[in-house]
């Protein structure tokens, strides 16, 4: 509806060799040329220009891209569009898009690009039609995600944090409207109180927003165990090529090895650790300290253990580092002997999930996915471009959110008057709304007669 | 009954209240020969309620309605018995005036103005009905059966129309402050397919000053510096009168407890509905059980009269009732009560069914007003009454409407929210309606309106030339401020003794001017010979715009967005049923308002982003083929 510049992923959810993410409107050029780092001096109109992405704060580059600047009306949506081409993965569509929005773009809706091409007269009338097809479809995508939101967790956080702000907004109104009745007066002290903790409502849902954080950098796997019961083979079985050396030797795999994998399309950073066991080999003792450092950061753990032998004193030392975390024990080699029963593994690890694989013969890598899966999702099943989409969504508002109180603290601290504090707060409230879909402004007044007794 | 012709007008105002005196003197003074009736003459800008005029985002209103060339401002100005800028503590956004008016004499002095307008007569009658030929209104008929036609016809009926009384088990059909009601006109409106529903306000009781003990109260006394309302007064006299402020207690709450059976309120005798903002007592007392005390100013009515109006303590209980808890309260010990406090139903209409521009929508050329609309409020009365005279002239001559946006004022905003969304309960304006309060400041209301007021002939020559002054003059001065600049050992005694930081190198007195702790009349310790002489409403100006230029600056950013929706303009003959891709709820809704632009549809209650975007889609569709 207004002419704001959007951004999305072009190209079809799931793997493929290449992603585009187009963006389109007034901003479009100033955000590529914000983001992207190339040789030539300048980016000329349609021409196909190589470089990478980086972030401009940062610095990081994230991805090597092509990318063409198309100046409106001689485009799809009549506007001026880019596009960049990047590799096909979730991990750096993602990231790319992110950027975008984070210098100016916005996330667009579904339809949008068609719309816009439609409204500066690109379509045709009979297009047209297919247009009100993809705004229906949208509104009923939408009220989908939605209803799936709502029984998460995540929507009650966020009403949570919107009744927080609804107090302080109700406080303020009734200040600001009602300034001759006999009611307990704001003071910059106790506003900045409840602002605080409003605002770290929002930070801690950002930080642990962790289905979202996994969708875009990854699932942080570590695989663990002593050496030689088939780390690595179960590495190459998920990688689908052989990296690691697979060898007869414990310690053969030295260092960590670090490979980014798709998983039933959960983007996936794999960590083959080294064996964690006593050594005197300075390079292996490296290596060991390494895999302690991924074991520590990662989402979860995979434990191998040799299922042709009994558990060992280093079997129960990994297991004692494990502790509750989220593990799925691999029962490896059970197609050799059986030495290792359920419960033995369930007296030290309580939680885990228990696989019987056999590594070399591919056996179990299926249960595998599906276990992985499931633990991100919670049980629910769903398709990642939902998850993306409503993921960076997100993140955006929670982000503005957060940008908002931080102003709102600093207008607080500084003493500045109620109403320009209000300003912020109601757009942070406006914004948490629009995570869950809920936009009444008027219940704010209405909050303010419920609670306090006004008038002549 | 014979039926008299006596007489053709341009425009006739039914009722004489805040809406139909501004709605009278608007249509006079842009040209059009004008009636208003009144049941009574002596009800003329008759002060029913509290004795006051202004208040959070009432002050707002007035200060707009002066802008465009309205009286309201003016009138209080010459009338005002004590004055006060409310919420200075906060923001200029939010800065209200609010001034105690002497009831009687603002009834005088606009009655003066109304006798004194040339084209403007005035007439004690009671119109019964109102004439409709082939869907449009041509005239009106008083209770004598006398006829007089008009091109357009102004409704401004307030609590008279239909009008009923209830103190405790007592209730009676009558106007407010005891005058006649309008029974009648009711019915013939419910004939001519006008639906009325009914609302409910209430007012406190009167007693003598002289009866009170002012000892047990405190005192309220009005700002050292008043303030005038109009942008033509550059002072005011000074304050008057004090009022008093007391408290409820225990025993108070104890006694109207007792009595809750005997209040109309919970004795289901009254139907219509009160606004929230406004509660009786008893009410308060009910729904806010825990709260120990209940604050009450008590307010004189006049300079003329001894009586005293006791604002917080409206009520429909029995007169003992009332009686025995006035009584409870310090300082009313020994009251006596010269008029009981009372609730009234009246009739109204759903707002909705009226135009942006406050026709009707079902009879052409009806243009409706003030309570009769779903307000509360003198000043939310008198900005219709305003809107909607404006806008029946304009119409009759043929002229473009004038339909004020939310981003440009208040009255926009008051007149979108009773069109666009309706209203459950009497409308009251309160600056957390308005999503750009930051612009819709009451300093600068002239620099909003007074052009437009100007354009369509309502705003005098000198209004316009004292705008344009301002706005030269102020102009001027921000260029001056920012010119000129002090070096650090200038400014830096003036600094410590304002407790703000020193400087290290030259600085501008606009710089200075941002700094919280330094106003403009500071300045003028350290100014020089060129500091210019400055009218209050000019410092304000002036101080705002330095002051909140950040902030101003990225309301404007908002406004720009919200004007893409507002200029894309909807047709009133799309046929919303017929839109392929709306929803059922969505196109009922938007058949029934019948919205007229793409921003107003979209704040209609029932119309979600989706239906807005088939709508964008339907009227480029349309365009393309009538290209």
């Amino acid at each position: 509806m207004s002419e704001d510049t959007i951004a999305a992923v072009a190209t079809a959810p799931g793997e493929g060799g290449i992603g585009i993410i187009r963006i389109s409107g007034e901003k479009s050029l100033d955000i590529l040329k914000k983001i992207f780092i190339c040789k030539s001096s300048d980016i000329k109109d349609r021409m196909l220009t190589y470089g990478h992405v980086a972030d401009p704060e940062s610095r990081k580059i994230i991805d090597e891209v092509m990318a063409v600047y198309m100046k409106g009306p001689h485009s799809y949506t009549a506007e001026d569009v880019v596009e960049i081409q990047c590799h096909g993965s979730i991990v750096s569509l993602s990231r790319i898009l992110k950027l975008c929005i984070k210098n100016g773009a916005r996330l667009a809706e579904r339809g949008e690009f068609t719309k816009r091409a439609f409204l500066n007269g690109r379509l045709d009338l009979s297009q047209a039609e297919a247009v009100i097809d993809l705004i229906k479809a949208r509104s009923e995508k939408t009220f989908d995600v939605a209803m799936n939101q709502l029984e998460g967790i995540f929507s009650e956080k966020i009403r949570d944090i919107r009744a927080d702000l609804t107090d302080i907004l109700v406080n303020l109104t009734v200040n600001i409207d009602y300034p001759d009745e006999d009611i307990e007066q704001i003071t910059y002290e106790n506003l900045k109180e409840s602002l605080e903790k409003a605002r770290k409502k929002i930070n801690d849902l950002l930080s642990t927003a962790d289905t979202g954080r996994i969708i875009r950098e990854g699932l942080a796997v570590s695989i663990v165990g002593k050496p030689n019961v088939g780390k690595s083979s179960l590495m190459n079985a998920l990688i689908g090529e052989a990296r690691a050396i697979v060898t007869d030797i414990p310690g053969t795999t030295r260092d960590t090895i670090e490979e980014s994998i798709v998983i039933k399309n959960i983007p996936v950073v794999l960590t083959d650790t080294a064996g964690i066991h006593d050594t005197d080999d300075l390079i292996e003792k490296i290596g060991i300290e390494k895999s302690k450092q991924s074991f520590n950061k990662a989402d979860l753990i995979i434990l191998v253990l040799d299922g042709s032998r009994s558990l060992e004193q280093e079997d129960f030392l990994i297991m004692d580092h494990i502790g509750d975390r989220k593990v799925i024990v691999l029962v490896n080699k059970s197609d050799k002997d059986h030495c290792i029963s359920d419960e033995e593994i369930k007296q030290k690890l309580t939680k885990a999930e228990i696989i019987n694989t056999s590594l070399i013969k591919g056996e179990g890598i299926d249960q595998l996915s599906s276990m992985i899966e499931n633990m991100v999702y919670g049980g629910h099943v769903r398709t990642g471009e939902n998850l993306l989409v409503t993921n960076v969504r997100h993140k955006n508002l929670l982000e503005e959110s957060q940008k908002c109180l931080d102003d709102a603290i600093f207008m607080t601290e500084s003493m500045q008057p109620l109403e320009f504090i209000e300003i912020d707060v109601n757009r942070c409230y406006e914004a948490c709304g629009e995570v869950i879909g809920e936009t009444a402004v008027s219940d704010i007044i209405d909050k303010v007669f419920e609670r306090f007794c006004l008038g002549k | 009954m014979e039926k008299i012709f006596m007489g053709r007008y341009d425009v006739i105002v039914v009722g004489a209240g805040h809406a139909g005196c501004e709605a009278a003197l608007a249509a006079a003074r842009m040209g059009k020969k004008t009636l208003m009736f009144s049941m009574n003459l002596e009800a003329i800008a008759m002060m029913p309620c509290n004795p006051s005029i202004g208040g959070t985002g009432k002050g707002h209103l007035v200060r707009e309605i002066d802008a465009l060339g309205g009286e309201m401002g003016i009138n209080i100005d010459k009338t005002f018995l004590q004055s006060k800028m409310l919420n200075t503590a906060k923001g200029p956004a939010v800065h209200s005036l609010r001034a105690q008016a002497d009831k009687n004499r603002y009834h005088l002095e606009m009655k003066k103005t109304i006798e004194e307008t040339p084209g403007l007569d005035m007439k004690q009658a009671e119109v019964t009905d109102i004439i409709v030929e082939e869907g449009k209104v041509t005239g009106v008929v008083t209770k004598t059966g006398t006829c007089y036609e008009a091109e357009a016809v102004i409704l401004a009926t307030g609590t008279f129309l239909g009008g009923k009384i209830f103190i405790g088990s007592s209730a009676f059909s009558s106007g407010p402050n005891g005058l006649a009601p309008s029974v009648e006109l009711a019915e013939n409106l419910k004939k001519h397919g006008i639906i009325l529903r009914r609302f409910k306000t209430g007012t406190p009781a009167r007693c003598l000053g002289t009866s009170l003990d002012y000892s047990k109260m405190q005192e309220q006394k009005g700002d050292k510096k008043t303030v005038p309302f109009s942008f033509l007064n550059d002072s005011v006299g000074d304050n008057k009168v004090s009022c008093w402020l007391t408290y409820t207690n225990e025993e108070t709450h104890n006694v109207i407890r007792a009595n809750f059976h005997r209040s109309a309120l919970f004795g289901g005798q009254i139907e219509g509905i009160g606004p929230r903002y406004c509660p009786s007592i008893e009410d308060k007392v009910n729904r806010f059980a825990d709260k120990k005390r209940h604050q009450l100013f008590v307010e004189p009515e006049g300079l003329d009269t001894d009586e005293m109006y006791i604002q917080g303590m409206s009520s429909s209980l029995p007169e003992d009732v009332q009686e025995a808890f006035y009584k409870t309260i310090p300082g009313l010990e020994n009251l006596r009560i010269t008029r009981p406090a009372y609730a009234i139903e009246y009739d109204c209409i759903d707002p909705q069914d009226l135009k942006l521009t406050l026709e009707n929508r079902k009879i052409e050329n009806l243009f409706c007003a003030g309570q009769f609309n779903g307000s509360s409020g003198y000043e939310e009365a008198a900005a219709q009454g305003l809107m909607a005279g404006i806008n029946a002239v304009l119409k009759i001559s043929g002229k473009k409407s004038l339909v004020l946006g939310r981003n440009e004022a208040y009255i926009g905003v008051l007149i979108d929210d009773l069109v666009t969304k309706g209203t459950n309960e009497p409308y009251r304006i309160m600056t957390s309606r308005a999503e750009y309060r930051l612009v819709l400041r009451q300093d600068n209301a002239d620099q909003r309106l007074t052009e437009k007021g100007y354009a369509i002939g309502l705003a005098s020559e000198e209004r316009y030339r004292r705008y344009l002054e301002k706005k030269e003059k102020v102009k001027k001065e921000l260029e001056r401020i920012k010119e000129k600049t002090f070096s650090p050992s200038e400014v830096n005694d003036f600094l410590v003794n304002h407790r703000t930081t020193q400087v290290q190198s030259r600085v501008s007195m606009e710089e200075l001017l941002r700094r919280p702790q330094i106003s403009y009349n500071d300045l003028k310790e350290i100014d020089d010979e060129t500091r210019p002489d400055l009218s209050y409403h000019e410092v304000t100006q002036l101080e705002v715009t330095v002051k909140y230029e950040g902030y101003i600056k990225k309301q404007q950013t908002q406004i720009e967005r919200f004007r893409k929706l507002e200029d894309k303009k909807l047709s009133q003959d799309i046929k919303y049923s017929e839109i392929e891709g709306l929803r059922i709820e969505a196109w009922q809704k938007l058949d029934q308002i019948k919205p007229e632009s793409l921003g107003q549809a979209s704040r209609i209650s029932g119309v979600s982003p989706a239906d807005i975007n088939v709508l964008l889609v339907y009227l480029e569709k349309k365009r393309r083929k009538e290209q």
